[in-house]
């Protein structure tokens, strides 16, 4: 990596890119993005765990091999440069997933795929990839996709615990006896609006808590 | 930001192009030889699901040796096809051909209990997408043995119930025919009667997929009716 320069690997700017966006700049919570897929994979805490690491490969490594062409790459078709990029790690992510992680591929289904579509990713890859140098930019990758996973895992938490009653599989409720006092499943955690009433908790408790992300009127 | 010439575009997209596309075909060729085992394994591990034999990645090879006996093709007069692997035929390929040309697979297994069954795949269309499963009969060729279903992409919660063991075990002892004539299972809306053999409860909110389902067990195993008279016990 082409960090002999000054800067130490890990410093306080380069170790900022990475938490910033798990707080303060939250791809899904502040910067809403991601919205569509953290509805759809968050039923179960295993396939949001996968889609949480998965999304954090791509993010990462694109924005690492975008960061060191940057400066070869044409402006005029750097969008499909990128495009190119992105669809090539989410394939070969998939094709993983499919050969080592079979029931979790099967379960995430589509979504692999639709991470090409993931904004964040874009987003990155244009906002910082493209003017930043390789190592930073492979952190901020890290960072963002660990943001987006952050909450997913948050959400599928409480969507796997109130929907089906269990952790990672593991049926908890059972075990502690709730079902014994009358409690029953909340099948509406399984559908997706519950996912978005509870990103929408999430954001009101980190905008409570953190006054600077509320907008002036 | 530099300018770049028309020229540099071209070869660089088409530099990008060769390698991405050596790269996804290089991963494609390694990789392939575990994806397909993987299928293998997924349908060996549902066969057994329909004979009521709970199986693990890890030993499913093993229980499949050991509880299912044989597989063979038959026509829908009944009668058997050979040269033809059970295991390797594609039911949905099948359905597209005319009805008189279609290869229907048979698996014969012997469960613990003694009982001799057959299973026969069953396939067909749910709200959104393909469901699928296996079918076992015991040697009446009437009763059910045991279910297994799997889906593509119904709803969690709702479509996506039918491959519950909730669901599934419900079909367990229905019966097919009727005084000799082939009724199927009703998948019933709002809940079968108790000691109705030929129904079972459809999933709440989920219609669309229930009826499906249903009209797939219906559809598959009426072209096994050949079969099913000849060698009923």
């Amino acid at each position: 990596m082409s960090n002999q320069e000054k800067e130490p690997i890990l410093s306080a700017k380069n170790l900022k890119l990475l938490t910033e966006p798990l707080g303060r700049n939250n791809p899904i919570t502040v910067q809403v993005l991601g919205i569509c897929s953290a509805l759809a994979v968050t039923v179960k805490l295993k396939p949001a765990l996968v889609m949480a690491l998965s999304v954090m490969i791509v993010t990462g490594f694109s924005n690492l091999i975008i960061a060191s062409l940057r400066k070869f790459i044409p402006d005029r078709i750097r969008i499909i440069v990128q495009l190119v990029v992105i669809a090539t790690m989410v394939i070969l992510v998939d094709q993983f997933l499919k050969a080592y992680v079979f029931d979790v591929s099967k379960q995430l289904s589509v979504f692999v795929g639709l991470i090409i579509t993931n904004c964040i990713i874009m987003g990155r890859l244009e906002a910082f990839a493209m003017a930043n140098k390789p190592w930073p930019s492979f952190l901020d990758g890290i960072g963002n996709g660990a943001g987006y996973g952050l909450i997913l895992v948050i959400v599928a938490f409480f969507r796997e615990l109130l929907g089906s009653g269990t952790i990672f599989g593991y049926p908890v409720l059972e075990r502690l006896g709730i079902y014994g006092t009358g409690y029953e499943n909340n099948g509406m955690t399984i559908l997706p609006p519950m996912a978005l009433i509870i990103v929408g908790l999430i954001i009101w408790v980190q905008r409570s808590r953190d006054k600077s992300l509320v907008e002036k009127k | 930001m530099k300018h770049f010439s028309n020229r540099y575009i071209f070869i660089f997209s088409a530099i990008m192009v060769i390698v991405v596309a050596t790269l996804l075909s290089l991963a494609a060729t390694l990789l392939q030889p575990a994806q397909a085992r993987n299928l293998e394994i997924e349908k060996k591990r549902n066969m057994l699901e329909s004979i009521n034999v709970e199986a693990t990645r890890e030993n499913t090879e093993e229980l499949y040796e050991k509880f299912i006996k044989e597989g063979f093709v038959i026509n829908p007069d009944g009668d058997v096809v050979e040269g033809i692997d059970a295991f390797t035929v594609v039911v949905k390929n099948e359905q597209k051909k005319p009805i008189e040309q279609q290869y229907l697979p048979v698996f014969r297994a012997e469960p613990d209990d003694g009982e001799n069954v057959i299973i026969v795949p069953v396939e067909g269309k749910g709200l959104w997408g393909p469901i699928y499963g296996y079918v076992s009969l015991k040697s009446d060729m009437n009763t059910i043995y045991g279910t297994n279903f799997d889906h593509k992409s119904e709803t969690p919660g709702l479509g996506a119930e039918i491959n519950t063991t909730e669901f599934e075990s419900q079909f367990k002892g229905k019966k097919i025919y009727e005084n000799g004539g082939f009724t199927s299972v009703q998948v019933i809306k709002g809940g079968a009667k108790e000691n109705d053999p030929h129904g079972v409860d459809a999933i709440s909110g989920g219609t669309i997929t229930s009826k499906g389902l249903q009209k797939m067990i219906f559809d598959c195993l009426t072209k096994y009716n050949g079969y099913f008279q000849k060698n009923r016990i």
